[in-house]
């Protein structure tokens, strides 16, 4: 039998290239007492806590989640570290989630974190393992070839990624955490900016951050004893494929349509883009969101780019994606994709903010990880069913 | 709460020098074979996939990613990872039983250990800014808690040889263990000559620490009558419990284990009739012994224990699926397998199953 579990509070990091004032402890710690402080619950009130992160080459920790046990008030209480590549944030939120769903206890901790600057990334991305093929260049020129065969299949205007990057950079303007905050920013200073892989240029890719990000999970009890508004969980989907094999769609891959398929399914969501009041979802590059409005269902596929460029995923429009700034504004790799579960946690309780949706009732947070082969995902709403 | 029990277990022969690539699909792909032609499942059969392993031990970024590969993942699978022992990704899987998601859920874990210097790997284990800098390996920290013990009259060098001996003895009648050569007196009479061996890391000496190994284990849980349908004997689990101790060693006292002595209490660990302990260093079963509450009459880790392969990321599973072995195959009634990770046995896990489920 699954329990009920929600959403208590939220809490993340102000968001920068360098955070230099904080150790990777003191930066895990903003982020937790955030959001212990946003649901009201003593450290000493954590039945377990749930650590995330993308590769411990970034910092060049081994399993920091050790090093972290105290910092993060876990002395003497079960710790799990979870590493589910970039879609590691959402997977951190849905196996906190487990603890609470599976009965097992009544308030969890979930803490993601990249501090990107203590080590190298790009050098973490660029080994050569034998019988692998090498990622070269980072994750950019990886994935530009299959945002290339997006815009051949869909037949895309090219100023689409454009106005995806404008659009999410003027909503990080919005939010007060985000590292990149370009009110002004236009889709001619996009299309102006430095081509890096075609066709993704400079603005349209996100920054490196460093900061954490931090959710306090509850059961049913939990919730209702909460004095602040609560996000019920109203399901949770993951899916995993290989990341090379013959007939591998990159531009909509299957673990992506079925893990989405199960979350509406499981969620008692027939027309998303009609019951879904704001998504946060997983957009490094610009053109991925009109490529995941379509593997998620948002779009007919081929039909995303029209929602963009209608204006339909600004906030005000018919389905707001990303009014955080999104990943284009923030990217601590390994917690971006629990930022993502946390905004729509946000989203239905109305503690959005500069950024909040007006009437958002139920939202959608979103990750993907790897070749576009892990991929996590949540429906939150403001009741539990 | 749903019953749920372990039914099939298979592990990689342990290895000291594994010619596989360090992201597991060699090591996986056989015993993933082995296990299901033994419960007579496929890849079909398993609602959800989770698995342990380590950036770090593969030299390697998403080393468990091209792992994915020995599954078969298409059509797509649900899967998750933790980078811990696989013991921590059956506990996920066993939360996903719980939870109603899955109704068979398989876990695996691998680590080819042999790939670097492992002593010298395991010092980035530790606190980033004050103490890895020094580079403190872990077979030195674990002698420095041996020395400790020592010198509190908790254990004699001579106790340590005895674990060894009987560890030893075990391990050359488990042909999934590391080859061990048999001393010509046997290995009961062995414990004075062991202590004439010379020291490694004072007070430890080569036979108090577990070999570096390569290897892979895989476990597979089912619920109810899922399990009864698919096992003769399943293990049900009876209490699964995981705990971590403060990071600094200095501010513990090394000579013990709360975290494994919380996590067995509320496992239910002193009823077991036989405990799979996963102690890297003859005296961390000795503490492990003692925090658990564990009598005289328990037999202790007869599949040789982690001094016999001592496979990272996989030796705790390995432990688990050993001591579902004996329930399974009628040996036990009640058995605890355990996991431990990070140094000096900072984190650990206790699971106990039994023959009879939680509600006999």
């Amino acid at each position: 039998m699954k329990h009920r579990a929600a959403v208590l509070g939220t809490g993340q990091t102000h968001h920068r290239s360098k955070r230099t004032d904080v150790s990777i402890a003191g930066l895990c710690r903003e982020a937790a007492d955030r959001a212990l402080a946003d649901a009201g619950v003593a450290i000493g009130e954590i039945d377990a806590v749930v650590v995330g992160k993308a590769p411990d080459l970034f910092e060049g920790v081994m399993m920091p989640e050790l090093y972290l046990a105290d910092a993060l008030g876990a002395v003497g209480k079960p710790m799990l570290r979870v590493h589910t590549a970039g879609s590691v944030g959402g997977a951190t939120g849905i196996v906190a989630a487990s603890l609470i769903q599976a009965g097992v206890h009544r308030r969890v901790l979930a803490v993601a974190f990249e501090k990107q600057s203590e080590s190298n990334a790009m050098w973490a991305l660029s080994i050569s393992p034998p019988f692998s093929m090498p990622v070269l260049a980072g994750a950019g020129g990886y994935f530009a070839p299959h945002i290339r065969s997006y815009i051949r299949r869909s037949g895309a205007p090219q100023h689409i990624g454009a106005m995806v990057a404008a659009k999410d950079r003027r909503n990080g303007a919005r939010n007060q955490y985000a590292h990149l905050k370009q009110a002004d920013k236009t889709v001619e200073e996009v299309l102006a900016s430095p081509m890096l892989w075609d066709p993704v240029r400079y603005d349209e890719t996100c920054p490196s951050s460093d900061g954490a990000c931090a959710v306090v999970l509850g059961d049913q009890a939990a919730a209702e004893a909460s004095a602040g508004p609560v996000a019920w969980i109203r399901a949770t989907a993951m899916r995993t494929e290989p990341t090379m094999f013959s007939g591998k769609d990159h531009v909509n891959p299957r673990a992506g349509a079925d893990a989405a398929a199960a979350l509406w399914t499981a969620a008692g969501i027939t027309s998303p883009i009609d019951q879904v009041d704001a998504a946060e979802i997983y957009v490094p590059f610009s053109w991925f969101e009109p490529m995941w409005l379509e593997n998620l269902g948002f779009a007919s596929p081929g039909e995303g780019w029209r929602l963009t460029e209608s204006g339909a995923t600004e906030i005000g429009g018919q389905i707001p994606v990303n009014p955080s700034g999104g990943v284009l504004s923030t990217n601590p790799i390994g917690a971006s994709g629990l930022l993502r579960f946390a905004e729509s946690a946000m989203q239905v309780t109305g503690k959005a903010g500069e950024h909040q949706v007006p009437g958002a009732r139920t939202a959608l947070g979103h990750a993907y990880g790897g070749g576009s082969q892990y991929f996590s995902m949540w429906v939150v709403a403001d009741t539990p069913d | 709460m749903t019953d749920v029990a372990v039914i099939g277990f298979a592990q990689a022969p342990n290895e000291r020098h594994s010619p596989a690539t360090t992201n597991g699909v060699e090591m996986l792909v056989p015993i993933f074979h082995e296990v299901f032609e033994a419960t007579g499942l496929s890849k079909s059969d398993i609602g959800f996939w989770c698995s342990g392993s380590s950036d770090y031990l593969a030299g390697r970024a998403f080393s468990f990613v091209s792992a994915v590969d020995a599954i078969g993942a298409f059509p797509p699978v649900m899967e998750s990872h933790v980078e811990m022992d696989g013991a921590w990704a059956l506990y996920e899987a066993w939360l996903k039983i719980l939870t109603g998601e899955a109704e068979i859920a398989l876990a695996y874990g691998f680590g080819k250990s042999s790939a670097g210097l492992l002593r010298r790997v395991l010092a980035l284990q530790l606190d980033p800014y004050l103490v890895a800098p020094l580079w403190p390996d872990s077979v030195s920290i674990a002698a420095l808690q041996a020395r400790l013990g020592l010198d509190a009259g908790l254990w004699t060098e001579a106790d340590l040889a005895a674990v060894a001996a009987r560890s030893l003895s075990d391990a050359s009648r488990n042909p999934k263990a590391l080859p061990v050569k048999a001393p010509a007196s046997g290995f009961d009479e062995t414990t004075t000559e062991m202590l004439s061996h010379p020291y490694i890391a004072d007070p430890l000496r080569a036979h108090d620490c577990a070999p570096v190994t390569d290897g892979a284990a895989v476990v597979i849980l089912a619920a109810g009558d899922r399990a009864r349908a698919l096992c003769e004997r399943p293990a049900w689990i009876t209490g699964f419990e995981h705990r971590i101790d403060s990071a600094s060693l200095g501010a513990r006292d090394l000579t013990g284990s709360p975290s494994a002595a919380s996590a067995g209490r509320a496992a239910g660990a002193s009823r077991a009739q036989v405990a799979e302990l996963h102690a890297p260093f003859t005296h961390q079963e000795l503490i492990l012994r003692r925090e658990l509450e564990l009598g005289e009459d328990v037999r202790i880790s007869p599949s040789g224990g982690a001094l016999g392969g001592n496979p990272m990321f996989a030796a705790g599973l390995a432990r688990i699926g050993s001591a579902a072995t004996e329930i399974m195959s009628g040996r036990a009634e009640v058995a605890l397998g355990h996991a431990t990770g990070g140094p000096a046995l900072q984190q650990n896990l206790v699971c106990v199953m039994e023959s009879s489920g939680r509600t006999a």
